[in-house]
């Protein structure tokens, strides 16, 4: 016990007097929580569209009227061209070509039907699916005053229509960033917890201090409680900076209570540590254990649902989420943060994590063992 | 009384044999040299006897413990110091020796009064408070040593302790290792020097993972008619089969 | 030039008999496209949703079998009261709750209009958006069938053509992206990574008295990294044929071309950082907040540049992996030809002739 005061002692003096990871530590936050989610911005505006009006009725030009004072679209040009409308396409001026045809308005009086064109620069999907469904939303708005204003309807409803009264809880102003800044805090939570922990008892094997320690009687688990509790002190240090920047910057209080926050996060690092320490033990150099941090991070993350929803992962990505104790504590910040759930809404969550840190420390302990 | 006692002892990685079967025993006070060409095997089976590696066959003893049943034992009563260590180079000497104490299981006073007599003995009282990274590489090696002995034990393992240190730091390093001997601390030492050699009371030389001489330098210079040392290791070496490194 | 040679051999050395990094950098590409060619969708489906039925008719039971039947829902259970509303989504396990009305085919038949109420968990906004979407749309469906069509005058309607990925793949989008991140992190962290470990170790200053150039080290120090690229850059392009369905469409010479001077552009990056860091920690932050960090972020492929504020905009004209990712696409995916692409490729060359400069004045000036 004495021993490892002594080796905690050792460890707060290197760490704070190492600027590296002290720079680390406090501006990984700072960067990360003002950059990701100023540039992660998935929802769909200022959509570039250009107008091939062949018919130039009235008709016509009222419906370009119509879509350019919408906030969605910005008009790039008004021609007479479909191919020249695809040139800003293919120079990325254009997202979106809404081609109307000549006789238009013709056919829309005469016939009652007519037919819009529209092509989209589907490179991104996900851009050219929201995109589509504005623009039409826009047509059909459009499509509904002219009815209205050309025929009489009459007053009461002929047919039940079901009116639709959506409600967005939670989030109501439908921030993205409101989704995104308590998933970064698992990324710098788990930065600190599984990479600065890596390279740190690597380090100490690659300038031989390591051996050292190795003929002094301390124990192995002593040893490894020594690595990992400084560690575990700066991931809550760490958190505790993330949540006052987010509140400082992003004005993001949690709805749910401190308290869940940092149990769970005091037991998520406890298994994160644990990660940090297995991969310690397969890597000799710091090159090999950043290389592998890197490697597994960027998998869990990706994985983990910080950018795209778990749900609609095929189900072998599924039954990995299973796996990653990324996607456990990303899930939870969301839901304390944002819902304010209660330590017994996330007592699955809890669980689990308990588990990873049983296992992954056992398992970095077992291969500890093995390789000495 | 014997504090190291060796029996047949060997280790194998795969299909090489780094240290073949090895028999011997060390007195206590006695200043044992461990001679030999690179890879001939001495930097393993020091590491056996430290704990640092676990040995494949054999019977070895370490003051007083058996290697297998009671390592940890032996590791309190034993120093290491190879020329690969240079204690904590972001901490001040101050530091280390408070560190290495610690975990030693030393109380705060005999760390106090022990970081006094050191610094004072090597004369570094103005650098206390400096990183070590700051020490000309000789200090930093008479520090590790005297770190490696902070807790008096029965026996100090040096693995080619004197590399790349001047001739003088060396005569003060080995001044360092005759103190300890006087106070009956066992040394066992591993070098390349043939002048550091006739230095020790007994010397071991091992070729292709064998000990093949061991006696004391008077014996062994007769024996092989040699006039220094290191004619009598250069015999010894030429029988090597296994390539230098 | 033997001597060259040489230098070329001992790194391949290096990076072989290292098995481990060896692997990941082969590996990485293919967990990296098969993550994001299948696993990283932003199409919405089989979320969990629950339903409070206040009202238990057939009109309310056919709504929620037409939902159930829908590919985008999961009815994952009936909620009892409202009361028990907050709960399971504090649980997290749903995304969205549906909510009858008592009496509400009553309702519906007699005055001829009725509200359902939607709940979204806009805790992530854009789900909640979609499924919002998606279960009015089920809804329209269901109640398009009281009215015939055809009786609707003065209908417009609207003809869709999706260019260049007309099943509105992810991937395609993606597999440029991947290249550029793999590419940087091969040849730019790699390499600064590897040089400044040789400066740390004191390797370094060994070389530097021997009689070689102290640059053609450092270049021999880059071969390796770059044939492991170029290896690299077939494999993602191969996978990314067979495996995802991404077609080439425009001229695969040119595209190699171009992934090789992005590939020679990272390298010189990572020189420039090897050259004014001295440890590998500080390499290696260097290389993941100055090179990592940039090209996941701003080069266009996981957040779209144009959302992003004008601060965050200049910055990524900076980005190299921003001009590799538009060239990429319009050759790949696009199957435009060289004059597309000109700006792009001189804007690269000027950035890696630049790069290499600098860090080859920078070595010189710290060597001496």
């Amino acid at each position: 016990m004495k021993a490892l005061l002594f080796l905690l002692e050792k460890e707060f003096r290197q760490v704070f007097r190492n600027p590296a990871i002290l720079r680390i530590l406090f501006i990984l936050p700072v960067i990360q929580l003002l950059l990701l989610p100023l540039a992660a911005d998935y929802e769909v505006k200022n959509v570039k569209i250009c107008v091939v009006d062949y018919d130039r009725s009235p008709a016509s030009q009222r419906l370009v009227h119509k879509i350019t004072s919408t906030a969605y679209f910005k008009l790039v040009d008004f021609t007479d061209s479909y191919a020249k409308a695809l040139q800003y396409v293919e120079y990325d001026k254009a997202d979106l070509i809404l081609q109307i045809p000549a006789a238009f308005e013709k056919n829309l009086v005469r016939e009652n039907t007519s037919t819009l064109f529209i092509a989209i620069n589907a490179v991104n999907g996900v851009k050219a699916n929201l995109g589509g469904a504005y623009l039409r939303s826009v047509i059909q708005d459009f499509n509904q005053e002219l009815q209205t204003e050309l025929i009489q309807l009459p007053r009461q409803n002929l047919h039940p229509v079901i009116s639709i009264a959506s409600s967005n809880w939670y989030n109501p102003l439908m921030s993205y960033r409101l989704f995104m800044v308590p998933g970064i805090q698992v990324l710098l939570i788990t930065i600190v917890g599984a990479f600065l922990s890596a390279i740190n008892i690597v380090n100490e094997k690659e300038t031989g201090t390591l051996e050292q320690i190795n003929v002094t009687p301390i124990r192995k688990y002593q040893f490894v409680l020594g690595k990992l509790i400084p560690f575990w002190v700066l991931g809550l240090v760490v958190l505790t900076i993330g949540l006052f920047i987010s509140w400082l910057i992003y004005d993001i209080v949690p709805v749910g209570s401190l308290v869940t926050i940092y149990v769970f996060s005091a037991l998520y690092l406890i298994a994160v540590l644990g990660l940090g320490l297995l991969v310690s033990t397969f890597a000799s150099t710091q090159q090999q254990s950043m290389l592998i941090s890197l490697f597994l991070m960027m998998i869990f993350i990706l994985l983990g649902g910080l950018f795209t929803s778990i749900e609609s992962m095929p189900p072998w990505a599924q039954a990995f989420t299973r796996f990653n104790p990324i996607s456990y504590f990303i899930d939870v910040m969301r839901m304390v943060v944002l819902k304010g759930s209660t330590l017994y809404d996330i007592r699955d969550h809890l669980f689990k994590i308990l588990l990873f840190g049983l296992a992954l420390n056992s398992l970095a302990i077992w291969n500890y063992r093995k390789r000495s | 009384m014997k504090v190291i006692s060796v029996r047949n002892l060997t280790k194998r990685f795969g299909s090489f044999t780094a240290v073949d079967n090895i028999t011997f025993d060390i007195e206590q006070g006695e200043i044992f040299g461990f001679l030999g060409a690179n890879g001939a095997g001495k930097t393993t089976a020091m590491r056996m006897l430290c704990g640092l590696s676990r040995p494949t066959s054999g019977e070895a003893s370490v003051a007083g413990y058996d290697l297998y049943k009671n390592a940890n034992r032996i590791k309190e009563n034993i120093g290491y110091m190879s020329q690969k260590f240079s204690l904590y180079e972001d901490l001040t000497i101050r530091e280390n020796i408070r560190f290495y104490g610690g975990i030693y299981g030393l109380s705060l006073s005999d760390i106090r009064s022990k970081t006094n007599l050191l610094v004072k003995k090597l004369k570094l009282e103005d650098s206390i408070n400096s990183l070590v990274k700051s020490l000309p590489l000789g200090w930093k090696q008479k520090l590790a040593l005297s770190v490696a002995m902070i807790h008096d034990p029965k026996i100090v393992f040096l693995d080619e302790p004197t590399g790349g240190v001047d001739p003088i730091t060396r005569r003060e390093f080995w001044t360092l290792i005759f103190e300890a001997a006087d106070r009956g601390t066992t040394v066992f030492v591993t070098t390349h020097y043939m002048d550091e050699a006739e230095y020790c009371n007994r010397v071991a030389i091992m070729v292709d993972g064998q000990v093949e001489a061991l006696d004391t330098t008077g014996v062994l210079k007769a024996k092989y008619a040699a006039k220094d040392m290191g004619e009598v290791f250069l015999q010894l070496a030429r029988k090597a089969k296994r390539g230098d490194g | 030039m033997r001597q060259f040679l040489f230098f070329v051999k001992k790194e391949f050395y290096h990076l072989v008999r290292d098995r481990q990094t060896f692997f990941i950098l082969l590996c990485l590409p293919l967990a990296l496209i098969l993550i994001f060619g299948f696993a990283l969708t932003n199409e919405v489906k089989n979320s969990r949703i629950a339903v409070l039925d206040n009202s238990k008719d057939k009109a309310t039971r056919a709504i929620i079998d037409q939902l159930e039947a829908s590919r985008y829902f999961d009815i994952l259970e009936y909620i009892p009261s409202n009361d028990k509303l907050e709960a399971t989504f504090r649980s997290g396990k749903i995304k969205l709750a549906v909510v009858f009305p008592p009496n509400f085919n009553q309702e519906l038949l007699h005055t001829n209009t009725a509200t359902i109420q939607l709940i979204g968990d806009a805790s992530d906004p854009n789900t909640s958006n979609a499924l919002i979407n998606y279960a009015t749309a089920v809804i329209m469906d269901y109640q398009a069938g009281f009215r015939n069509a055809a009786e609707i005058p003065l209908r417009i309607n609207t003809e869709i053509r999706m260019l260049y990925n007309p099943q509105l793949k992810g991937s395609y989008n993606f597999v440029p992206g991947v290249m550029a991140m793999v590419l940087m992190l091969v040849c730019a962290i790699m390499t600064s990574i590897s040089i400044a470990r040789e400066k740390e170790i004191g390797t370094m200053e060994v070389i530097l008295v021997s009689p070689i150039v102290p640059m053609r080290l450092v270049f021999a120090k880059m071969v390796p990294y770059f044939l492991m690229s170029v290896v690299n850059i077939g494999s993602i392009l191969l996978l990314s044929v067979y495996v995802l369905d991404v077609p080439i469409q425009g001229n695969l010479v040119l595209l190699i071309l171009e992934c090789m001077m992005f590939t020679i552009a990272s390298l010189a990056l990572g020189l420039l950082i090897s050259s004014i860091s001295n440890s590998q920690q500080v390499a290696m932050l260097l290389s993941v907040v100055v090179l990592f960090l940039p090209t996941a972020m701003l080069s266009g492929f996981m957040f779209p540049v144009e959302n992003m504020p004008a601060v965050l905009r200049f910055i990524s004209h900076a980005v190299p992996a921003r001009w590799f990712y538009t060239t990429v696409i319009n050759i790949m995916i696009k199957g435009l030809g060289f004059e597309y692409v000109w700006k792009e490729t001189l804007i690269l060359a000027v950035m890696t002739v630049f790069f290499l400069a600098v860090s080859i004045l920078n070595f010189k000036t710290r060597l001496e």
